[in-house]
């Protein structure tokens, strides 16, 4: 993988040319995918068994389970997941990938608008995150948010029809791609500008560590996951909410999404130290880095991240490296990334990943994989029947929900409320 | 400084429910807002007794009530009431924190030195000792990532109150203000609300320099979705810290540096204040004078002089920044025929602006003379004192444009 960083303009990715490089620009970054430890800068995992991960085209299986089934064979309770975990996990990348799928569709046929921002490659993040986390968690995310709030539960009708603008939209259709909230789900949000979403989840961090604290519920450890990406790193709110986050061990997972890409300018052209996981420890959390594309990887990580959280002993910076299959947005041509490198990603596809480990460790059959993929192409196919059925928003719904207490709108001059004003409610009157 | 705005009229001393002179005021409801301790009321400043084409009475009763005017001169009318009692504006301010966080527990405060040293102004001193270290926030300086905390945790439930140490400060947060405090919610499509309050002290100064001479109201105005008030007096300063921490919208309020220690005997009474409503300060009929915050008392300092001249100018403090209380403001221009607004945003779309559009818009024909906007030049404050007192608005301007208008 380092490799990729630094050759990634010149060099088609090779395992070969992953022997060529020198370890000292390696190891620490490759090796450093386990759990988290009291001491985050401690590496001690031989450099030479993370090469001979790298080079194994198939990248599902762990270093654990890898130590554990040396020590007794392909017994399954030595797996990482059980069926059970693994059907879940499945599904919900499948969902995801197939919605997005269907997003891209939809785009080019003209009923979704605007900047969309698609997740296909990145599945392994969201699942292995936030399938771990109660409703009562809250996920922040950036434009890139549709898989985020799907992982959450929020239902794929409710999304598709947000993106189609409808009111039955789970933002009424005032929200659209790149705003995605629920509050059943506790889905905060669907930014624009990067970054700033990261002080909403540090907020929202805040928020469980005071009802603890101050009103004394002593049930509340929710957990807050912020979601962004690797441009995200450079941002002044990023290092604040570091700090803050630390200084104050507030219950949130920070969770980079490192795709190596900002649109159009490459990770290693943004940043002085690519290493995104080292900016954990200088704030005093720790700072792990894990192969994104690996969902049970992801998982494994996330686990302890999130109970380090919820057992009060503050945030944790999790990068992931992962890869998105297409372009920043459906605007975007991609014409700057290299094929080999999409070549490279595509055989570290995290669907066909978990498919062939489950099928590899007998945990299920391909024909119950088929019906998982049978049964989400249904329920994409539903979510877009419904998104097209519902309703435009009417008029009445232009004035409403700028502000929680309408009398925000004033007083007009003849002395009544303006929200008063039964054009207010028709969406007519001028305000 | 506070000996001379005590006698301008500044002051109000509100009677108890019981020795309301009906001759004189117009109750016509009162309602109790929920979950308030006791008994209180919302004071509208609905000064005039005039009768208007629709009164304010015949509202339907789940609005919010229509209740006493605060003052209508300067006699003040409680000698048979409760005495009040007698505070500095920062201390007002700070009462009014101070019962809202008794009352309500969700209720934080989050900013720069907000806790220990107790306010670079006082105004949260003593609360980080009795609320704890948690409820108080010191924040590190970090404006756009501690003003989007707050937002996240007003999100989650709380109702935090955001300090921005200099509101120029607040600059650095405009990103969160705009897009999150006043965007979200309705980007949310409602799901969310956002029960912030960001205030901070604002306005020219002594001698501060640009960069804390800074008037943010003209910068904010345009945002949709938040609420702008501007505190000037202590009575006020309290009742509209109460009234914004209990608003469900995101409230902006702009306090003034050189107010801080005003002082004034406020009632000992429970009383929340109305955010959307403007304060009538001396009725009058020869000219509207439309003004807000610091200039309120350079308007009261030329009115005595124009009193003196043989004028009779109406003084309307419009509180409410965003949005404009066009009732009084318009019952008032249809009175007098004439307007002159007095500000300390700059010239160039400040609030003066707005509400200049505003008033043309809606009372245009009730007009006997183009408005007159007296603001502050479009010059960066500067630090020598000449010539920050040639960047403001000084009474005698007031005063040559009140007589240059009534001609």
């Amino acid at each position: 993988m380092s490799c990729a960083f630094a050759t990634i303009q010149s060099l088609p990715l090779t395992p070969e040319n992953h022997s060529i490089n020198p370890l000292k620009t390696s190891s620490p970054f490759l090796g450093f995918t386990r759990h988290l430890r009291l001491n985050p800068l401690d590496n001690n995992k031989s450099p030479s068994a993370s090469i001979r991960r790298r080079q194994s085209s198939v990248v599902a299986v762990s270093d654990v389970v890898k130590e554990k089934k040396l020590k007794s064979n392909s017994s399954l309770s030595n797996l990482l997941i059980t069926k059970e975990e693994g059907l879940e996990l499945y599904e919900d990348m499948v969902l995801g990938r197939t919605f997005e799928d269907m997003c891209a569709q939809m785009y080019y046929r003209g009923r979704m608008f605007g900047f969309v921002h698609l997740y296909n490659g990145q599945e392994a993040v969201s699942t292995g995150f936030i399938k771990l986390l109660r409703k009562e968690d809250c996920v922040v995310s950036t434009y890139r948010d549709h898989v985020h709030a799907l992982s959450k539960g929020v239902p794929a009708r409710q999304v598709m029809s947000e993106l189609f603008g409808k009111t039955t939209g789970c933002c009424r259709g005032q929200g659209g791609s790149m705003h995605m909230f629920s509050k059943e789900f506790n889905v905060l949000g669907g930014f624009a500008f990067i970054g700033e979403g990261i002080p909403v989840a540090t907020g929202a961090a805040f928020t469980s560590k005071y009802r603890r604290e101050v009103l004394k519920e002593a049930d509340s450890d929710h957990v807050t996951l912020a979601f962004f990406g690797d441009g995200t790193c450079n941002n002044g709110q990023f290092f604040e909410c570091l700090n803050m986050a630390a200084l104050w061990k507030l219950p949130i997972v920070f969770v980079v999404e490192n795709n190596l890409w900002a649109i159009g300018m490459s990770h290693l052209r943004a940043t002085s130290d690519p290493e995104i996981w080292k900016k954990g420890p200088a704030f005093g959390m720790p700072g792990v880095h894990v192969d994104g594309m690996d969902v049970l990887k992801v998982r494994e990580v996330a686990v302890e991240a999130v109970a380090r959280a919820r057992r009060g002993d503050g945030p944790t910076l999790v990068e992931c490296e992962t890869y998105r299959f297409r372009g920043h947005s459906l605007a975007d041509p991609d014409e700057l990334r290299d094929p080999a490198e999409k070549a490279h990603y595509a055989t570290r596809d995290p669907i066909a990943a978990l498919k062939n480990y489950m099928i590899e460790n007998k945990l299920v059959n391909e024909a119950e994989l088929k019906a998982i993929d049978k049964k989400i192409d249904e329920v994409i196919e539903d979510s877009v029947e419904f998104a097209d059925a519902s309703p435009l928003p009417p008029r009445s719904q232009l004035l409403e929900n700028v502000f929680a207490d309408p009398k925000g709108f004033g007083i007009g001059p003849d002395g009544r409320y303006r929200c008063e004003d039964p054009k207010f409610t028709e969406g007519t009157a001028h305000v | 400084m506070a000996a001379i705005f005590q006698g301008i009229g500044a002051t109000t001393a509100l009677s108890s429910i019981n020795s309301l002179d009906s001759k004189r005021f117009r109750l016509s409801s009162h309602r109790l807002l929920s979950g308030g301790k006791g008994s209180f009321f919302v004071v509208r400043s609905d000064g005039r007794s005039k009768p208007g084409p629709n009164p304010r009475g015949r509202r339907p009763e789940q609005l919010i009530t229509n209740a006493v005017a605060t003052k209508a001169d300067s006699s003040a009318a409680s000698t048979t009431s409760k005495p009040g009692h007698e505070l500095l504006l920062f201390e007002a301010l700070r009462e009014g924190l101070e019962e809202e966080m008794d009352r309500d527990p969700c209720v934080c405060v989050i900013g720069e030195d907000v806790g220990h040293y107790g306010g670079s102004y006082k105004v949260t001193k003593g609360l980080a000792t009795k609320y704890g270290d948690l409820r108080v926030l010191d924040t590190p300086i970090a404006e756009n990532s501690f003003t989007g905390m707050a937002i996240g945790a007003a999100m989650t439930g709380l109702r935090p109150i955001v300090e921005g140490m200099n509101m120029g400060f607040l600059l650095l947060a405009f990103n969160q203000i705009s897009n999150n405090c006043g965007m979200l919610h309705y980007t949310s499509g409602g799901q969310f609300k956002i029960p912030v309050v960001i205030r901070g002290p604002g306005g020219v100064g002594r001698q501060l320099g640009a960069e804390h001479s800074q008037r943010l109201e003209s910068y904010f105005q345009s945002i949709p979705g938040i609420q702008m008030v501007a505190c000037s007096t202590p009575y006020n300063a309290k009742g509209l810290m109460k009234a914004a921490i209990r608003s469900e919208n995101p409230v902006i309020l702009f306090e003034h540096v050189l107010l801080y220690n005003l002082k004034e005997r406020i009632p000992d009474e429970d009383y929340v204040l109305n955010l959307e409503e403007a304060e009538m300060v001396r009725p009058g009929e020869h000219i509207t004078i439309l003004t807000y915050s610091r200039m309120r008392y350079h308007v009261m300092q030329a009115a005595k002089t124009l009193v003196n001249k043989g004028y009779d100018p109406e003084v309307i403090d419009i509180r409410s920044l965003k949005p404009f209380d066009l009732y009084t403001i318009g019952n008032s221009v249809k009175k007098t025929h004439r307007v002159l607004i007095v500000e300390e945003c700059m010239r160039t779309g400040g609030i003066g602006a707005s509400l200049t559009a505003a008033i043309s818009e809606n009372f245009h024909d009730y007009l006997d003379a183009p408005i007159v906007c007296l603001s502050s030049q479009d010059v960066p404050t500067p630090y020598a004192g000449t010539l920050e007192d040639w960047t403001v608005v000084q009474p005698a301007q007031i005063v040559a444009a009140v007589q240059q208008l009534c001609q």
